[in-house]
């Protein structure tokens, strides 16, 4: 094994410069939680020759709320989260998707960023961030740029940043009267697993109507994915059965997974309506309470 | 290969060592500092029993790279009986037998012993959640379990 090195920057433009140069060269990781990365590692799935640990960076643990929007670090861990009540209050749906991700010892270190860079297309929290309408800060060495999350992925473990760009944080819009949204999975069993589908939902609704909706599916397809149709489909309705039908559908079709043994395309297929529907319903109660 | 000097604080003690970038905290817990008491099992971060804490968090020590640990605050199994003295849970986990190979028991305690430190009164469900990433072949649970809560009484009772 070639000379390993291990750098663990204080500052964002350190990262950068670190990153870009050294991945021009050769395999570079960013280490954030390092739940996936040191698996990937051990298993010899991934040999980095650099690792770039940017947790001593401090906009990437950073929480904040300005006005109401809340900015979330890219390696802020969910059990750190967690105890920010008021993000759970107004985003309980991306808190609960994250905090699906593994075990308690896992949530001491799994972060949205590391979730997201992943690019895995059952990452749970990915879906609930499309959801929620939060946008992704990225920095690299030609500057820095704000990304919808549903643009962020190019397929099954590959994203859109360019050479030497790092995630920094996640920028939440601002909680709207009367939304909500939730995020359910399904799995083989109650707990530790990985999502055979996944499905969020952010409602808004103004005198009974949905006025906003965003719907997003995990698991389904080689990248998270934003259901526009089925947005459509709610927004102006009452949620009556039809609407509520037609979005299910909208679901239905946007699917294009994989065959696996965790499921198959014609099961992932009908589960996707019905989770869909149980989330819905979920979003709807939160956004009737707040 | 040129090694990373690391200094951190492991149970309370200032400590040094020398690591590999690949390093994990539990390759040098257990090969080089030679504190045994935490296990190595999966190695991938789904049995829990390589369990310590890290600045306070519940942290899987297969997970972590040694270099990450500067200036960091580490408590292990070693670091739980203090003065000669039993910590509760490791007494109830004795009087309740929630033990029987052993190796899952030191991820058990360090695990236990911080859902007590955040929730003093942790309801069976809550214990079994925060549990589930602590993984036992003998004893179905249960005992653990049970262990669990009768400490958390005896340290309500005792506060």
């Amino acid at each position: 094994m070639s000379e390993v090195k291990f750098v663990s920057p204080e500052t964002l433009e350190q990262a950068v410069d670190e990153y870009s140069k050294s991945s021009k060269e050769g395999k570079t990781k960013i280490l954030a939680g390092g739940t996936d990365l040191l698996v990937q590692i051990r298993s010899g799935a991934s040999q980095p020759d650099t690792i770039i640990d940017i947790k001593n960076i401090k906009e990437l643990k950073e929480i904040s709320n300005y006005n109401g929007s809340y900015t979330i670090g890219a390696a802020v861990a969910g059990a750190v989260l967690d105890e920010e009540k008021d993000f759970g209050n107004n985003w309980p749906g991306v808190l609960e998707a994250l905090r699906l991700i593994g075990s308690e010892q896992i949530q001491g270190r799994a972060s949205l960023g590391g979730n997201l860079c992943n690019a895995s297309p059952a990452g749970d929290s990915v879906p609930a961030l499309i959801a929620s309408g939060a946008t992704v800060n990225v920095k690299g060495p030609e500057g820095e740029r704000n990304m919808p999350i549903e643009s962020f992925h190019a397929g099954p473990g590959k994203t859109n940043l360019k050479n030497g760009e790092i995630v920094v944080n996640f920028q939440f819009p601002k909680k709207q009267k009367h939304s909500g949204d939730a995020y359910i999975r399904m799995i083989p069993r109650t707990e530790m697993d990985i999502a055979v589908v996944g499905c969020a939902v952010n409602v808004t609704i103004e005198n009974d109507k949905c006025v906003d909706a965003r719907v997003a599916l995990g698991a389904v397809a080689p990248t998270a994915l934003l259901v526009e149709d089925a947005s459509k489909a709610l927004i102006g309705s009452n949620f009556e059965k039809d609407a509520v039908e037609k979005a299910a559908l909208a679901c239905e079709a946007a699917c294009n997974p994989i065959d696996d043994k965790r499921g198959t395309v014609s099961y992932r297929k009908k589960v996707s309506k019905v989770l869909f529907k149980r989330a819905l319903e979920k979003a709807i109660e939160r956004a009737k309470r707040g | 290969m040129a090694k990373i000097q690391v200094k951190t604080k492991i149970n309370g003690e200032e400590t040094e060592f020398l690591c590999q970038p690949y390093d994990t905290v539990l390759d040098v817990l257990r090969r080089d500092l030679n504190m045994t008491g935490t296990k190595e099992v999966c190695s991938t971060g789904d049995c829990g029993a390589c369990s310590i804490t890290l600045d306070g968090r519940l942290v899987c020590s297969c997970l972590v790279l040694a270099a990450e640990t500067e200036d960091k605050d580490i408590e292990t199994i070693e670091g739980m009986a203090k003065n000669g003295k039993f910590n509760v849970l490791q007494k109830t986990f004795l009087e309740h037998a929630a033990l029987q190979c052993g190796i899952c028991t030191p991820g058990m305690l360090v695990a236990a012993k911080s859902l007590l430190e955040k929730n003093k009164n942790p309801t069976e469900t809550e214990i079994r959640y925060w549990l589930a990433g602590n993984l036992c072949r003998c004893t179905g649970y249960d005992k653990i379990v049970k262990a669990v809560q009768a400490a958390a009484e005896e340290i309500r009772e005792n506060a």
